[in-house]
Formats: C-alpha cells, structure tokens, sequence
C-alpha cells in the first residue's frame, strides 16, 4: 500500500484528569491525506481537533501513534508546516507587510531584502490587501483584514502543509463569506495541501475535497472521511443548486447531530481506526442511465 | 474663553494657581523691620539682627536667576554652580543605573524564561528588594573605600529591583501565540528572544525603567547628603549649614526639575515600544 504524502497512524492523546486516572481524549486516529488536497475536519468541541492540529504543527506531542509527512517522522514545529491560529496570531508591534516578511525572512534566509518585500506584497494582494494598508499595524485592521494578514503570512510561506485552526471562527459572516472565497483563490493559484478545523458546515463543504468527521470525545474517532463530490470551481452562491449539495450537508448535519453522540465513547479495539470512506454523487447514479454528464444539473435548474 | 482649548485653559489654569501661590506665600512672610522704627527697647534686645526666616519667592527667584546665568562656575570644593553638582549628580545616578540595568536585564529575562531559575532567585529577590538603598551605605563604604563608588553603588542596589521585576514579569507574560509562531517559524532562542520576546515584554520592561530612574533620582539626594563632597544632595546640605534656606529652596526645585526630566525621556521612550493588542 502506497502511503499518503500526510499520514497520521494511530495518534492517541490522554491527559490526566485529575483524580489520579487517564482521560483518553481520541484513540488511535488514522487517517492520511494526498498532497494538493484539501481536507477539512468536523467535529464538536472537546473531539480533540485542536490537539491533532497543535500535534501536526509540532506544537504538542501525542500521547502514542505517529505523524510522517513524506515519509519522514514529524517532531517538532517547522517552516515545512505553516499554520493559520484562530486569533490570528499577529505581532502587534509590526506592521501588516512586516508580519509577512518576518515569516518569508525566516523561511527563505538567503533571498535579498528586496525580494523578501516583494514577495510579501504580492503575497497581500492576493487575499485583497494593497497600498496604504499594508503598513498598518495590527491594531488598526478590522477582524477580517488580520485573518488575511495571517492567511497571506502562512501562503507566502509556501509550507508543504498548511494548517487552518478554526480560521474564521472569530468573523462576522459577510467577511467569512469574503475571505472564504480569497482562500479559494490563493489556494488554487499555489496547489497548497490543507488541513482545516472548521465548526461550519457549509464552510467545510464550499472549500474541502474531503470532510473527516470526528465522534464527540472523550475518546473520540475519526469515524467517517466524506468526498465532496462536487466539482471546482466552486462559488457560494451556486454551490447550492449543486444537486449533491443537500445530500453531502444533510448527512453530515444528521452525523454532527445525532451519530457523533450515538458512536462516541465507544472503546476502540487495539488496531488502527481508519475512517469509513462514504461518497454521495447522486449524479454519477444518474449517469449510469444518462450518458450526458451535465443533463441531470440542467433539469433540476428548469425543475 | 469658549474658544480656548482644553490645554490652553488647564496651561492658564496653572499659571493663576502658581500666582497665587507665589502672592500668598510672598505675603505671608512677615517684613524685616527697618532700624528707624524700632523702640529703644528693642533695639537693646537685638531686634535689629535680620532674622533668619523663610525668604520670599522674589528672593528666591532672584537667587533661581542668579545660579541659572552661571551655572557652571567653580570657586572651591565648597562652592560650585549648580550646573556642576546637578551634573555629578547626574552622571552618579546614570553610571549607577547603567550597571544596574546591565545585569538586571538579562538576568530578568532568564527569570522570566525560566520556572527553575524563577523559584530559586525568588527568596533573595524577596529579601533583598525591600531594604532601604541608605542601609547599604555603611557596609559598602567600608568594602568599596571610596565614597563615589559607594554612592553609586546605592544607586545601583536600588534601581536594579523594579528592572529585574518588571523584565521578568513582562517575559514571562509574553502570549503563547507569540512564541509559537516563532517556533513555527523555526527561530532559534537568541532570534526569539530579541524578535518576539523583547518587543513584547518591552512597554512592561521599559515601566520598569522608568520606575527604577525615579527611585535612583530619589535616593540620590539623600546619597549625597551622607558621602558629601559634590552633587546637588551635597549642595542642599551644604547650604542648610550655611542657613542659605534660599538657596535650599532653589535647588529643591532644581531636583523636581531634573527629576521630571528623567521621567519624561523614559515616558518618551515608553511611548515608542508601545503597542496596542
């Protein structure tokens, strides 16, 4: 078997819970993810998202199991790995272009100055920041434009994996709605692979190629890896007329609400716990009838 | 009235509360008596030695315009201008503070990086902090020999606490999401430290300067009243056995103004590491 470019095998994480015993917060999750791909993973709160991503950033070790990335053991964080924090995460006493050339200086060393700059700036543009802005510090930038200094910082940097942590928990919907798409964009200029924690559903479904759900923890699973079977480009508003659309969120929303609860808790056996693969492509069952690929779309729209 | 500014009413504000101040001060202060209109009697008592009282602020003034036109002239070791003494006592308090920073800065940090090196050096912190500056006077002048050094020893002792405090306060504070993004970004500890952990921890390190400068400029006066020889601490005294109160008054006011001096280049300096979250 040909392993994945990002695969984790048979992560666990306890803590201990104050009364002398263990606490298994999720068991023996594995899963991989193919480069270029970009996978989101939902989950509720205390499943452990956090704790895998904080554990792929090299910013925490597992209590047991292993993360390689091409192959090779994942200690420790490194510029091979960038990361989008939740709060952003900028230094409040730099400016916007500084935040990013701090990070582009420390993952190129021997570029110029010059360069270093430039490839900041255009970095910026691309998540929509140009003239003036750029030279503002943290402080001065609403929510939104932070989260795309953070984003702009982690893309300029060019990791082999980029991790999202929750990234636009903290905005308002209208800007989400706007980053989303500027995410979208920079994404599919750079081939990037992605990992994301997200709480949004249709968030999850616009961007990923592949949703992994999470049971609820303690002890929690990774139980199901969901293809998105809808075809990029994707656009926000259209995506819903998509006729997988509703399939893909009702079964998700249906896991989130009610089988995350009914397969929590359940003590995994000793193997590695390998999400079930589950496809919805209500098109592809249509095509085996209709050899026009594209007619099925065309009737539900006249429908 | 209306169409003045808020500073400009406070700036005349001040002004009127330092004329009356002034007016009732100058008033308050009764009269010599002129020899002509005193009585046989008094005369036979002494009543026609002036007084030693507290002068007037015309007096004092006219002493302020006196020392600030030649502030800088030496007629002996008993009598410099004010420029001189305020000048040695400057360079007491800024070698002293200098040392002091010297150490108590890296050694905050390390304070603040480090939990092991926090409990250890804690308890000697603790009891050392609190003793008076002056206290150490005696012993450092039989050890040191030298009444400069001993003074600027003091000054050392005393402004090193609230930089050492403050330096590892503001470390150790420093948000995890700092520091992980230069562990993300593979930064090495020395590139840490002075990218992300001293701009952080700055405004709180330099409010730690900024107090112990005060504190050094408190001390130094009294300082110098004991080792005597030079500095402004020295001249008041010097001038209180002269019973010269209008020079005492003078460089009273000469040591808030320098003292506000000192505090303001460090509000200056505040003022540029700030940073808003």
């Amino acid at each position: 078997m040909v392993k994945p470019f990002l695969s984790i095998e048979q992560l666990t994480q306890t803590y201990p819970d104050g009364l002398g015993g263990e606490f298994t917060v999720f068991e023996n999750a594995t899963f991989g993810i193919e480069k270029g791909e970009f996978v989101c993973i939902l989950g509720h709160s205390g499943c452990g998202k956090s704790t895998i991503m904080n554990i792929l950033a090299g910013l925490a070790d597992p209590t047991s199991g292993v993360v390689k990335m091409d192959g090779a053991h994942v200690s420790g964080p490194s510029l091979d790995r960038g990361v989008v924090f939740q709060n952003y995460s900028l230094l409040p006493w730099l400016s916007a272009l500084k935040n990013v050339t701090f990070g582009v200086a420390a993952r190129f060393p021997q570029w110029s100055k010059d360069k270093v700059i430039e490839h900041s700036t255009a970095f910026l543009a691309k998540v929509g920041l140009t003239g003036d802005t750029i030279h503002r510090k943290p402080s001065q930038l609403s929510g939104g434009m932070r989260q795309r200094v953070s984003i702009a910082r982690a893309f300029a940097n060019e990791p082999k994996l980029l991790l999202l942590d929750e990234p636009f928990g903290a905005l308002d919907a209208l800007t989400r709605g706007t980053i989303q798409d500027e995410l979208i964009k920079v994404w599919s200029d750079t081939d990037q692979t992605v990992f994301m924690i997200t709480h949004d559903i249709d968030e999850a479904i616009l961007l990923a190629d592949r949703i992994l759900l999470m049971t609820n923890g303690p002890m929690a699973q990774v139980a199901e890896s969901v293809e998105i079977t809808i075809p990029r480009p994707r656009n926000r508003t259209s995506i819903v007329e998509h006729p997988n659309y509703y399939a893909i969120r009702n079964h998700l929303v249906q896991f989130l609400g009610q089988r995350s609860a009914e397969l929590a808790g359940q003590p995994g056996d000793a193997g590695p716990s390998s999400p079930e693969t589950v496809r919805i492509d209500l098109i592809e069952d249509t095509d085996s009838e209709d050899p026009e690929p594209a007619a099925p779309i065309l009737r539900a729209v006249e429908g | 009235m209306q169409t003045l500014t808020e500073n400009k009413k406070a700036a005349v504000l001040s002004i009127l509360i330092l004329l009356i101040g002034c007016l009732i001060w100058e008033m308050s202060i009764p009269a010599q008596k002129v020899a002509g209109e005193l009585t046989e009697y008094e005369m036979l008592t002494g009543g026609g030695q002036p007084k030693a009282g507290v002068p007037p602020p015309s007096q004092v003034l006219g002493k302020a315009w006196e020392q600030l036109s030649n502030p800088f002239y030496d007629a002996g070791p008993n009598d410099k201008g004010i420029g001189i003494q305020i000048g040695y006592s400057i360079y007491r308090v800024l070698t002293g503070y200098l040392l002091a920073a010297v150490i108590a800065i890296p050694l905050g940090f390390l304070i603040g990086m480090s939990s092991v090196a926090h409990k250890a050096l804690n308890p000697f912190i603790q009891v050392l902090r609190p003793i008076s500056p002056l206290a150490w006077m005696p012993l450092a002048l039989f050890i040191i020999q030298d009444s400069e050094a001993s003074a600027i020893f003091v000054i050392f002792i005393c402004s090193i606490w609230p930089m050492l405090i403050n330096t590892a306060f503001g470390v150790a504070g420093v948000r995890e999401d700092w520091v992980n993004v230069a562990r993300t970004h593979e930064l090495g500890a020395v590139k840490t430290a002075f990218t992300v952990i001293l701009p952080a921890a700055a405004p709180t390190i330099v409010t730690g300067m900024r107090i112990s400068i005060g504190i050094a400029w408190l001390v130094i006066v009294a300082a110098e009243m004991l080792v005597g020889g030079t500095g402004i601490g020295y001249y008041v005294w010097n001038e209180w056995n002269n019973l010269d109160l209008t020079s005492v008054i003078f460089s009273i006011l000469m040591i808030g103004v320098v003292g506000m001096l000192l505090d303001s280049m460090f509000g200056l300096l505040q003022r540029t590491v700030a940073y808003t979250e």
